[in-house]
């Protein structure tokens, strides 16, 4: 198939050309042909990440998407052993019924296995239980120069946790055990709770973070002053209604690409005006099925395209604990001021469970997660907040990145070089290439 | 719960079909030629869903094993709710052209092989008096193209043969269903330069297969949009179309 593939922020522009693979015996074939044409590649779980780390520096990358096989599982202990492009939505839809759940899920299922393991995702219960890469038992990792490695904790300990937010760079992942977490009910019992500004949020997250499982803050950024850093603070628990249900869903989808971005300051402010001003009451408590509460944005399939032709960024930092509140003010100041951000202003408090993967990004402290169209205002507004970030001894997450510096990125990930040790020769990344050199 | 036999099993089309059908709990036969890949997909459908996996690994090129393999199913399966039949080669066209032996060789595993499995499994069916085959023909059945009209006349033999098979057995409560599909991202396809827009996923057309199969649909045509463009591109005058680059 012809068909080019872009990162999900569709920014920066590099068309990737995908070489699918659809059982496991050709990994090491397409692997050993990269070898033999001098050539590299990367692998491509689903294309969800945002910027450039998902894309080849060859722009030719391996599509994983076609093993979609599960290889065994275990209801009774909830243990799931499947090939790495089978996506989080299939776990969840097989899961389920049994009273199983995922342990750690991004904001959208519509990623691979593969792909949340090479980026350690992290999701709403952070705090509870820290990042996914926490919840693999073993994964086994093709390699061009070594053949298969079946990974664990203690057989290969160092590729273990070099391949746990790895980024796709030391081989590729054929297939993972994971943990599942058991639940009596997939739908949420939520408390959502409007705030006025950011000093609430953290008063807020300390008080319930720590009787829920899940906890998020929408932040509306236009506000200013006074509103800096006023929202919405959501925290969630499963019910135990004992109801299992995988919910059928009708699928609105952005057909194409519109010529110019649909999101300006002006349906921003009203979006996020709107999006406040209707919660009423400083405190609602509802009951939501999984998938509105966890992937409000997979309703509406190819979403990122109302960026327009030039796509768009997010930029995601995470602060440390004692620097949180003046960082995140800073940082929401300096947006505010930009004029520019949009209705996706996340806030999320993270945990301190360490995780076992070398570059994961999660620390604890805050986490602040907001897309950008992409404009020349990105270049002036985005290295003050990168200043902010560093000074605060925080850092940015590869998966939306775009634009850190090698610098920035060396200093905040000091293990890069243990990574870059142990990366497969024939595996390189567009985003790698740029923080490892420049 | 239905009894399912997968001829080309490991086809990336019938592999999203039977994922389908494992949720709801089918039992299932596959054949295929690679014995590894059928096990890898045993334990996916096992996983899935499914009540039972049978496998059995045959070169279907092999039409003198055929009465052998549809008893070892039979005798599996006791009674079979649908065959879907979906093995096939994409031919290379230029060595079709150089080689008679080549061409008659394609059109043996796209048409006599398919042809010959639908003969014995139309009788199994038609003595039980029930029963679903599911022919994965394809678009290029519908006109010879100069570019690839060994493939396309294997697929109008499959097409015309269903169409007659369809007619014979609906009077012994045996239905047949002619899948056309148009570009799909599979292995069968991996390199052309298909215009991807046009292109569906396996998954899609599996989707379409297995509500198809359930409502009893005489032909599909997957995606639907194929049905109108297929119907443009007969009425095209020989004439002209014979001047075509298609
Ligand atoms: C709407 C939305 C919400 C999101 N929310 C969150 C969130 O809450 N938390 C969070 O952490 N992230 C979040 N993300 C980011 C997303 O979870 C990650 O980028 C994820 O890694 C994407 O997975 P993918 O399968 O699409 O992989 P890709 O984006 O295609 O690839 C990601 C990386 O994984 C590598 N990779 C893929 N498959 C393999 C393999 N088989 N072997 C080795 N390496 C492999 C690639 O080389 C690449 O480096 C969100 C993304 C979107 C679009
Ligand atoms: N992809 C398209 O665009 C398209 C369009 C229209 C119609 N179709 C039809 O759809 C069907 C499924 O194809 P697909 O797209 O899913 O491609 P695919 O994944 O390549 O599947 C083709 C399957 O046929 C099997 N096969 C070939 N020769 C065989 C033999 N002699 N004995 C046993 N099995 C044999 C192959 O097995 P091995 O792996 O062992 O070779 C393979 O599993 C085919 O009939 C094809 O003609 C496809």
């Amino acid at each position: 198939m012809s068909a080019k593939r872009y990162s999900w922020g569709r920014y920066p522009r590099y068309p990737q050309t995908l070489r699918p693979v659809s059982w496991r015996d050709e990994v090491p074939v397409a692997l050993n042909d990269t070898a033999r044409a001098g050539t590299t590649t990367l692998p491509w779980g689903n294309g969800r990440s945002y910027g450039d780390s998902c894309l080849a520096a060859s722009d030719r990358v391996l599509a994983m998407g076609g093993l979609r096989r599960v290889m065994s599982v275990d209801w009774d202990a909830g243990i799931l052993r499947a090939e790495a492009g089978v996506t989080l939505a299939d776990i969840l839809a097989l899961a389920i019924p049994h009273g199983w759940f995922l342990p750690v899920t991004p904001g959208t299922q519509f990623v691979t296995l593969g792909g949340a393991v090479a980026n350690d995702v992290h999701g709403k219960n952070h705090h509870r239980r820290g990042t996914f890469g926490a919840h693999i038992r073993r994964f086994a990792l093709q390699r061009s120069d070594s053949g298969l490695h079946v990974c664990d904790a203690n057989a290969d300990p160092a590729l273990f946790s070099a391949t746990i937010g790895g980024l796709g760079l030391t081989g590729v992942i054929l297939w993972v055990e994971l943990q599942l977490m058991p639940v009596t009910s997939s739908f949420l019992d939520v408390v959502s709770t409007r705030f006025g500004d950011l000093p609430e949020f953290f008063v807020l997250s300390e008080a319930l973070d720590e009787a829920h499982e899940y906890g998020v803050a929408w932040i509306d950024c236009l506000a200013r002053g006074r509103t800096l850093g006023r929202g919405i603070y959501m925290a969630a628990n499963h019910a135990d209604d004992t109801r299992l249900a995988a919910p059928s869903k009708r699928k609105l989808a952005v057909p194409l690409t519109p010529p110019v971005s649909l999101i300006n300051g002006l349906t921003l402010r009203a979006f996020n005006a709107l999006y406040y001003g209707r919660h009423k009451e400083k405190t609602r408590t509802y009951v939501s099925d999984h998938d509105r509460f966890f992937y409000p944005l997979d309703g509406i399939l190819h979403w990122n395209r109302i960026y327009g032709p030039h796509g768009f960024q997010q930029y995601q930092c995470v602060i440390p604990t004692a620097a949180a509140h003046d960082g995140i003010s800073a940082i929401l100041a300096a947006i505010a001021d930009s004029g520019t951000g949009s209705f996706l202003a996340v806030l999320k408090r993270c945990g301190d469970m360490p995780s076992p993967g070398l570059l994961s990004f999660p620390m604890a402290g805050t986490s602040l997660a907001l897309d950008f169209p992409e404009s020349k205002a990105n270049q002036r507004l985005f290295p003050r907040l990168d200043a902010i970030v560093r000074e605060a001894g925080g850092r940015l997450y590869a998966a939306k990145d775009a634009h850190m510096s090698g610098e920035d990125f060396r200093a905040a990930y000091p293990t890069w070089t243990d990574v870059e040790a142990l990366r497969d020769p024939v595996l390189l990344s567009r985003f790698w290439q740029r923080v490892i050199r420049s | 719960m239905s009894n399912i036999v997968i001829f080309g099993a490991t086809s990336a089309i019938a592999g999203a079909c039977a994922r389908l059908w494992a949720v709801q709990g089918a039992r299932f036969h596959l054949v295929a030629r690679q014995a590894e890949r059928l096990e890898q997909m045993r334990a996916d459908l096992l996983a899935r869903g499914a009540a039972d996996v049978e496998v059995t690994v045959a070169d279907l090129a092999d039409c003198a094993g055929h009465a052998a393999l549809v008893g070892t199913i039979v005798r599996h399966l006791t009674h079979i709710d649908i065959a879907l039949i979906a093995h096939g080669v994409l031919p290379d066209q230029a060595a079709c052209e150089a080689s008679a032996e080549e061409t008659l060789r394609q059109l043996d595993i796209n048409a006599l092989s398919v042809i010959s499995l639908l003969t014995l499994l139309a009788n199994v069916m038609a003595t039980r008096g029930s029963g679903t085959l599911a022919v994965i023909s394809s678009v290029a059945g519908d006109r010879g193209r100069g570019s690839n009209y060994v493939y396309g006349a294997a697929k109008a033999a499959v097409t015309a043969f269903c169409d007659g098979l369809r007619a014979r057995l609906f009077k012994r409560g045996v239905h047949v269903l002619t899948v056309k599909p148009g570009f799909v991202d599979t292995p069968m396809t991996a390199g052309l330069p298909l215009p991807a827009p046009l292109v569906a996923s396996p998954e899609k057309v599996a989707s379409d297969i297995v509500a198809a199969t359930a409502t009893r649909r005489n032909t599909l045509y997957t995606p639907w949009f194929w049905r109108g463009v297929m119907a443009v591109i007969r009425l095209v005058p020989e004439g002209l179309f014979k001047r075509m680059k298609l």
